[in-house]
């Protein structure tokens, strides 16, 4: 009986719910990435990667003479962005031990070969995420690094960008969460101090970094849409053949 | 043929029966010649079954099971997908094959069996092709899941750890039963490598014998079509059906042509959206695996959550609902039912009813998982209509399917969204109406206007 009550009180309960399930959503917005894969945009994306994050973050799955494929030749690549490596054919890994790597920052830095294909949500692309992510560092005392995050709060990371993007700090606001509870919302960001890049320079220098990294992510993918085409092409000129010879066997089935 | 060839097919057929089973498979076995679209998904189901085998042979020759860390700090097994994506010649289209080629092979195995919903194909005398064909389901759901673990990403590892703890739901042995299961206490390289084992030469081995029990029942006993009529009741004077044509060269021809169109969806998926939009490949299934680590939301890939929402819906306080649904079955076999069933049925409702007081829900809800697939299997016994095609059933059954169908896809999309207490309820009216088509079946099925069959198939 009172098993019976409970399911009938749950029913009820679930009525009234029903229309809050469509309206739950997570307070986190992403920005549409302006990636782009034209070359000049990924060799300095690739260049980026190598100075900012290659020293503590790898791209184990990628090889350096991979780099080929954004049209740099084998030289430019050895002079200009292997620093760990002796072979062009070794892949992108770094010297720093994951074990020390989680003393520092409490947490092994992630390997970013896939980051791009990995970060993908129902919030928006991968690529959305990453650019989100490399634009939303703010000043945070609190956090030992002394900097926080507006896509990933409380992230290990410090903000290995601030030179080109400068200081910005977060205004929050108070606000009332429906249930009497106050709560602090993060509003907005504002940029306290100017970094040697404008904003704009910025935003440019992130979306290439973030084009780099939908790259790394399956280096084939230009190749595959490519073939794509062919092998698509090819299969609806067989459709149209094998629809005639069909139609020919069975012109006596009636 | 030239005397030199005929002599050779002369040696072999006097040493195996290559022309006689030519024949009887192919160029005289004699098919309704009034299949519609929905008879395609046979040959492509066998076709998806040959595309995963083969591309499957190449990517074990590079796939490393092997769950333990490399230089970098990735698992090797994840690792070594990533290192055919990139360094193996061809190796991302292999690849991408094989992973859409799985929720292909799910789309057109369901499109295959609600063929033989629609038109009856389950019914007498094709009992063995259905279970056959209810088994190669089961072995499917196997094979997918155990697949699902290898890449060693987060999906797979913790969707893993989640289904096979279920088994610890069982009464008295579950905790050693998911130990045994997984070979550790947690999923681990011991887990990834007997689900390797199992994905490449256990479940496939089994799987194709059914296959070819399926074809041979149905090469023995003869196609079905979309007027549920027996084409082997009106025979010419040489004894062959007046509606059948050889299957060779009509229906090799036209399933040539379903191929290629298949193919173009299958190839715009595989080459312009191998990830499905995050269902075939899913995000977080590219972090590799990370035991401390849980995710917030763990769902199946798409095709198994109609299932899974089944067993999410059986909930403690929904118990008292299937306890009165077995009441309910109890009730009407001790009226209707053979002596032997009135024993049975006793038998489960005591256990059932009696046992829902005892153990826990989760168990339940593996049971009743389970039963979603399995009752499948007893289609053929529940159906009691006297015609087999929905073209000649009349509206009772039609409401059912449509509402069956509205079930199963509402079932699958809450499978892939997180939990909440509406869509629970939601899950378990679905879950109640599910099993209700096939309890009501044999009320329904007998009560309903049915048109009379025709004599010989139809062109419509």
């Amino acid at each position: 009986m009172i098993r019976t009550m409970k399911f009938i009180r749950s029913l009820a309960v679930a009525a009234l719910l029903l229309p809050l399930v469509a309206t739950a959503s997570d307070e986190i917005e992403l920005d549409k990435a302006p990636i782009s894969f034209d070359q000049k945009s990924l060799q300095h994306g690739a260049k980026l990667f190598v100075n900012y994050c290659l020293s503590c973050h790898g791209a184990s799955s990628l090889r350096y003479n991979r780099l080929q494929d954004l049209g740099l030749s084998e030289d430019q690549i050895r002079d200009n962005l292997m620093f760990t490596a002796d072979k062009i054919g070794e892949p992108m890994a770094i010297a720093m031990r994951r074990d020390e790597a989680k003393k520092w920052f409490g947490t092994a830095p992630p390997d970013l070969t896939i980051i791009a294909r990995a970060r993908g949500s129902e919030l928006g692309s991968g690529a959305d995420w990453l650019y989100s992510y490399l634009r939303g560092f703010y000043r945070d005392d609190q956090r030992p690094t002394g900097w926080n995050n507006r896509v990933f709060a409380n992230v290990g990371m410090p903000h290995v960008l601030w030179e080109l993007q400068g200081t910005q700090v977060a205004n929050f606001v108070t606000e009332d969460d429906g249930q009497g509870n106050k709560m602090k919302r993060l509003e907005k960001l504002e940029l306290a101090k100017p970094g040697t890049l404008s904003p704009a320079e910025y935003d440019k220098s992130v979306a290439d970094l973030v084009s780099f990294l939908v790259w790394m992510g399956e280096p084939a993918q230009n190749t595959r849409k490519e073939i794509g085409y062919a092998v698509i092409a090819v299969l609806i000129v067989l459709a149209g053949l094998t629809y005639a010879m069909k139609k020919a066997f069975w012109k006596d089935v009636h | 043929m030239t005397t030199k060839s005929q002599e050779l097919l002369n040696w072999i057929d006097e040493r195996f029966p290559l022309t006689s089973t030519w024949k009887e498979h192919l160029s005289e076995y004699y098919a309704p010649k009034n299949f519609n679209f929905w008879y395609f998904f046979g040959s492509l189901a066998l076709l998806v079954l040959v595309i995963q085998i083969v591309t499957g042979i190449f990517l074990v020759m590079h796939y490393k099971p092997d769950a333990s860390l490399n230089a970098s700090g990735i698992p090797v097994a994840f690792a070594s997908v990533e290192y055919i994506m990139r360094d193996v010649p061809g190796g991302w289209i292999i690849r991408y094959l094989h992973s859409t080629g799985a929720s292909a092979f799910f789309i057109v195995v369901y499109m295959h069996m609600f063929r033989g919903l629609l038109y009856g194909s389950y019914r007498k005398p094709r009992e063995l092709v259905w279970i056959f064909g209810a088994l190669i389901f089961l072995c499917l759901m196997a094979e997918a899941f155990m697949g699902y673990l290898l890449p060693w990403g987060q999906m797979s590892f913790w969707g893993a750890q989640v289904i096979v703890n279920l088994f610890s739901a069982v009464p008295l042995i579950g905790p050693d039963l998911s130990i045994w299961i997984r070979g550790d206490y947690v999923v681990s390289d011991a887990t990834l490598n007997r689900f390797f084992s199992f994905h490449v030469i256990a479940v496939p081995l089994v799987l194709l014998g059914l296959v070819a029990a399926h074809l041979i029942a149905l090469h023995e006993v003869g196609s079905n079509n979309p007027d549920g009529v027996e084409i082997k009741k009106k025979k010419d004077a040489n004894g062959i059906p007046l509606d059948g044509i050889p299957f060779h060269p009509y229906y090799t021809v036209k399933d040539i042509f379903g191929v290629v169109v298949f193919l173009i969806f299958f190839a715009a998926i595989v080459f312009f959206a191998p990830e499905g939009g995050g269902y075939f490949l899913e995000s977080n299934n590219f972090f590799p695996a990370d035991p401390l680590k849980t995710p917030p939301h763990i769902a199946p890939v798409w095709y198994f959550t109609p299932f899974y929402s089944i067993l999410r819906a059986v909930t403690s306080d929904f118990l008292m609902v299937l306890q009165l649904g077995m009441a309910g079955i109890w009730a009407w076999t001790l009226m209707r039912a053979p002596a032997v069933w009135k024993a049975v049925v006793t038998v489960i409702a005591v256990l059932v009813i009696g046992g829902m007081f005892f153990i826990d829900a989760k168990f339940w809800g593996v049971l009743m998982m389970g039963a979603g697939v399995v009752v499948l299997a007893f289609l053929p016994w529940l159906d009691r209509s006297p015609v087999k095609s929905i073209r000649y059933k009349g509206a009772l059954t039609k409401i059912a399917i449509a509402i069956f169908v509205v079930v199963f896809a509402i079932l699958g999309y809450l499978g892939v969204q997180p939990p909440s207490p509406a869509r629970n309820v939601v899950a378990q009216v679905c879950t109640v109406l599910y099993f209700l088509f096939f309890a009501l079946m044999p009320i329904y099925s007998k009560l309903d206007k049915t048109k009379p069959e025709p004599e010989r198939v139809t062109w419509k």
